[in-house]
């Protein structure tokens, strides 16, 4: 197909009103933020559902393939190729709303939202417009400290994903300033779910958390739901962060009189943390602007992971009609009463409740399952123990050790090359006596290292604890022998002396012996 | 009759080729020796396939010699409209946005043409992405009226009607968005049909008004029609909103041409004031035949006619603005830099490349959707728009309570003269005020010719509008008025059609031609 052009050769122009800030950006600090102002929050989670095919046609939507090569003429809007909707991903729409305690809209259209980019092969995008499949739902959030956040739910609309444009040659590989921008349409029609909050009032100096968490949560609960594999570093979750300020009253019950302000939208913010920090940053930066008696403009701003501040994208104007119209080309989406009860049936038990019985299950405390969920480790420890791991082996492993490595590493647990079946067995060996703590690790480094299961680690490295008794009773006398004011210290009642000794002894033992065993050793000896 | 085959009908060439009395290049050939003779004065084409129709042709006779099964069309050529997909022959759509466009793919339609092995002979002109009603907004230049030359042979299908009646092709693939089959039909004495919204795929058919298009069938003959209409119906997965159910029966409908008992309806509002009397009288003398052949006839009254038009050029514009957004220069077409710019931006390519390659009426359209689009706007105009087509279709199904079929002239006028509305939009427009209801409402409706107004001497058209869904109606209607027609004439109109001199001689040999035919 040789009009399928994948590189473009036109100069890459300015975005609409694109500035880029040089100067260092006054913010305020954060307790005079919070003293001052009262943010509203409001949220747009985009998820790429993960169905086999796009949205309106049948390519694929494997992630990562070769630019251009999951085309069609539908995806890349052909003059005369026509959509066709798929269920798949209009069911997922459903229980996506749902899960989020939405009314299912028993007809909706599907409409264009018409502006020229040029990775939208045809100058619109078909999204949902006032006719969402799902709307007025809410979710519960909870909180570092144990405290429940209700979310309100806007809506769930679908919608087609953009082509992704690469702009080359520019420093901040941003369109402004590239040389040349090439264009890859795999991403084009690759189905959306775009879920919006209700703005969000009253959160107080809490809200960069509660964006945080309530990211958190609306991800776990997608996960759940098996529409997504939420990857925000692949872009599958991505979030637009609208962040308003008004000043603060006097009297707390005032405040819901005092009219919003005027928002910014803060996009390319890729991880939990960066929804945070992004949250909290143009809380701070507004904050500076309105005390300095300035304005802020509407506008779109892009997230920097790096600085840790935002920078001024499109601006946005009354210029910007998206000129929505019904999608002629769609028959309206009318999902029977009985589509939308089986839909029902196949939920998920809800996040938050499921959270809740794994805890008690398991006998965690509410700072473990707290480093638990921070880890993003509940599916990994639930397999786990499915696989004969103890619940506190599981949890020891998932958010300690791995998720260390994982974070160095800037990978996903799931994704670090070691199964739930291998800390199960990792966990077994400790657990049966085998291995200590430092052995285990050393076990981990080859099960990463592709070296086998656990136990063939362990047996290939000859890991295992000295289970000789003879030996370690010679290591410890030689020890004793060598320690006479340390065994008197110990003979007087002074018990933590016994540290030093357990070290020598492990020493001597090149780490191949159970701390545990030498400890009971030596003090019955020195009770001699 | 004849040897000349470009003169047989579209079921006497599929006969004879069953039979293997004729073979499909034969066929093939003798329309591209005709189109070579005269297509030069007519210009219907835009790109003529010799290569690929004579390829298709070989391969239907190959398969005929082998014993194979095949399709009843099977080496029946076909024309096919420049809007409409065919991979690997350029598809323009009339615009110098689109010039040199190869499709990589093929609309269903087309593959419709191909299975059942009907020989493309080539792709006929049209208005700009069919915005007009005379092919004067080709970008390529007008089509001729084969019966007079100075004349359009109406549009935006008028290379499709022009190319039946210069005898080119036996039959042709239109589109109708507003009447782009049945006024071209009209006015050069042809036959041609607007199916049901849906009941020809969509797919391929570079869109106009998304919800208004609808390909469908032309012929010389209500028969060649029905038969035609049969290939390419039918239900299309790719195609969202084509009918899920089998092409209603036209081709037995169109051989019964049975109206006994049926209540043939005259839409009060598409006749008398402003349509030309030689149009009138023609119509009124083809009602009277039907009442001979045994329907009945009522009169229906659909009041909110009066907006249709209004109605219609708010929500084509609309979606024409957003479906011809695509043509950006990214990725296929034209690609113009603008003068002056050393780097330009990706926005500026577009804007160049949509200054050169739009013409005045695409622009004219773009910008009137644009701004019946806008915020603030939206209401009154498409949203208002969208009403008025429901009160439409009410009347519709009200008229359709009184009656079995509805009628009315095709057009207002007999073809106009090249140039003569052109610097009026207005009067283009109001051409096609008989046919635009059906594309408001959805439902399928045909042209076949009533004979030649007295005042010209030129082709007058009939129009057929039936409930949606029973497009056999117009055949079984349209069948027994084309005989009671034949048989008044003596034969058919197009016989009494100028013969055309080979391409390269004088235009005016046709002068007077026309004149003193009976009627
Ligand atoms: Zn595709």
């Amino acid at each position: 197909m040789t009009d399928l052009t994948a590189q473009q050769d036109v100069q890459a122009g300015d975005e609409v009103g694109s500035t880029i800030e040089s100067a260092p950006q006054a913010v305020m600090s954060w307790q005079e933020t919070v003293a001052a102002y009262d943010p509203v929050l409001g949220l747009e989670v985009h998820v790429e559902l993960g169905t086999a095919t796009k949205m309106f046609c049948g390519c694929p939507t494997a992630f990562g393939a070769e630019p251009n090569s999951q085309v069609c003429p539908v995806c890349l809007g052909l003059p005369g190729s026509l959509p066709v909707v798929n269920e798949i991903g209009v069911e997922s729409a459903i229980r996506i709303g749902l899960a989020l305690n939405c009314t299912i809209a028993p007809w909706c259209r599907f409409a264009r939202k018409n502006y020229f980019y040029p990775d939208m092969p045809k100058n619109f995008q078909t999204s949902q417009y006032d006719e969402p499949i799902a709307f007025d739902g809410w979710l519960d959030v909870d909180l570092d400290d144990g405290t429940v956040y209700r979310v309100l739910i806007e809506r769930a609309h679908m919608e087609e994903d953009t082509g992704k444009s690469l702009h080359v040659g520019g420093a901040t590989g941003r369109i402004h300033g590239a040389e040349f921008s090439l264009v890859d349409y795999n991403r084009a029609g690759i189905p959306l779910i775009e879920i919006v909050t209700k703005p969000m009032t009253g959160a107080g100096e809490r809200a960069p958390e509660i964006a945080r968490a309530y990211v958190t949560a609306v991800r776990d609960l997608l996960r759940a739901l098996g529409v997504s594999d939420v990857k925000m570093e692949q872009g599958s979750l991505r979030c637009d962060a609208n962040v308003s300020l008004r000043q603060r009253t006097k009297k707390p019950e005032a405040q819901a009189d005092v009219a919003f302000g005027t928002r910014t939208e803060t996009k390319n913010v890729n991880s939990l943390r960066s929804v945070e920090r992004a949250v909290r940053y143009e809380m701070t930066r507004h904050a500076a602007i309105l005390a300095a008696g300035g304005s802020i403009l509407q506008e779109t701003r892009h997230w920097h992971e790096d600085t840790g501040v935002t920078t001024s994208g499109r601006e946005k104007s009354d210029a910007e009609d998206y000129r929505y119209f019904p999608e002629p080309d769609l028959v309206p989406i009318a999902p029977t009463v009985q589509l939308v009860e089986r839909l029902r049936t196949t939920l998920p038990e809800p996040p938050a409740a499921r959270r809740r019985r794994l805890q008690a299950t398991w006998g965690f405390s509410d700072l473990e399952m707290r480093d638990v969920l921070n880890a993003g480790a509940v599916e990994l420890i639930e397999a786990t123990v499915a696989a004969g791991g103890t619940p506190a082996g599981a949890r020891k492993w998932w958010s300690g050790e791995i998720a260390r490595r994982a974070n160095v590493e800037g990978r996903e647990l799931a994704d670090m090359g070691v199964t739930p079946l291998d800390v199960a067995g990792l966990d077994g060996l400790v657990q049966e006596g085998r291995l200590n703590d430092s052995m285990a690790r050393q076990v981990l480094d080859g099960v990463l290292a592709g070296e086998g299961d656990p136990r063939a680690v362990a047996d290939a490295r000859g890991l295992a604890l000295v289970s000789d008794d003879g030996a370690l009773a010679a290591a410890v006398d030689l020890v004793l022998a060598a320690n006479p004011q340390l065994v008197d210290k110990i003979r007087a009642g002074k018990v933590q002396a016994a540290g030093a000794l357990i070290g020598q002894v492990m020493k001597a033992m090149t780490g191949q012996a159970d701390a545990a065993k030498v400890r009971a050793l030596i003090l019955d000896r020195v009770a001699q | 009759m004849t040897h000349d085959l470009t003169r047989w009908s579209a079921a006497r060439l599929a006969d004879a080729l069953g039979r293997r009395e004729i073979s499909a290049v034969e066929v093939t050939q003798a329309h591209l020796d005709r189109t070579a003779a005269v297509d030069g004065a007519v210009h219907s084409y835009l790109h003529v396939d010799t290569r690929g129709a004579l390829e298709q042709a070989k391969a239907v006779d190959d398969a005929r010699t082998s014993g194979a099964e095949l399709h009843v069309m099977a080496g029946v050529p076909v024309a096919v409209k420049d809007v409409v997909a065919t991979q690997g022959l350029p598809t323009t759509c009339g615009s110098r946005i689109l010039a040199g466009w190869v499709p990589p793919y093929d609309a269903t339609l087309v593959s419709k043409l191909r299975a059942a092995g009907m020989p493309i002979l080539g792709k006929t002109n049209m208005d700009e992405f069919a915005m007009g009603s005379s092919t004067e907004h080709s970008a390529f230049g007008p089509s001729r009226n084969p019966w007079d030359l100075d004349r359009i042979p109406g549009g935006s299908g008028g290379g499709s009607s022009s190319v039946l009646a210069s005898f080119q092709a036996p039959l042709a693939v239109g589109t109708d968005t507003g009447g782009s089959i049945r006024q071209p039909a009209a006015v050069t004495g042809t036959v041609g049909t607007k199916p049901t919204y849906g009941g020809v795929s969509r797919y391929g058919l570079v869109a106009l008004a998304s919800s208004l298009d609808q390909a469908g069938p032309c012929g010389r003959t209500v028969l060649d029609t029905a038969m035609l209409h049969a290939v390419i119906g039918g239900y299309d997965p790719r195609d969202s909103t084509s009918i899920h159910a089998p092409v209603p029966a036209v081709v037995r409908a169109a051989q019964s041409a049975d109206v006994t008992g049926l209540r043939v309806g005259v839409v009060r509002q598409l006749t008398g004031e402003g349509y030309q009397p030689g149009v009138q009288a023609r119509f009124d003398e083809a009602v009277a035949l039907l009442v001979d052949a045994g329907a009945e006839v009522v009169e229906v009254d659909c009041p909110n006619f009066a907006y249709a038009l209004a109605a219609y050029y708010l929500i084509l514009p609309s979606e024409a603005s957003s479906n011809l957004a695509r043509f950006d220069a990214m990725r296929y077409g034209l690609r113009v830099l603008p003068e002056g710019i050393d780097d330009p931006s990706a926005e500026q390519v577009m804007a160049a490349t949509r200054e050169a390659g739009f013409g005045a009426e695409v622009k004219r359209r773009i910008i009137l959707g644009t701004y019946a689009l806008s915020s603030g706007y939206y209401d009154a105009y498409y949203g208002q728009a969208q009403k008025v087509r429901r009160l439409i279709a009410d009347d519709f199904t009200r008229a359709f309570e009184a009656a079995d079929v509805l009628v009315s002239p095709t057009a207002p006028t007999t073809a106009f003269r090249i140039g003569e509305k052109l610097d009026d939009p207005m009067a283009m427009y109001l051409n096609d005020v008989a046919t635009i209801p059906a594309n408001l409402a959805g439902i399928p409706g045909m042209s076949l010719p009533s004979g030649l107004a007295d005042e010209d001497g030129l082709p007058t058209g009939f129009q057929i509008l039936a409930p949606a869904t029973h497009d056999d109606r117009l055949y079984a209607v349209g069948s027994a008025l084309e005989r009671q027609l034949v048989s008044r004439w003596g034969g058919r109109l197009l016989e009494r059609i100028p013969e055309l001199v080979p391409a390269g001689g004088s235009d005016d040999q046709h002068a007077g031609a026309t004149m003193g035919m009976a009627r």
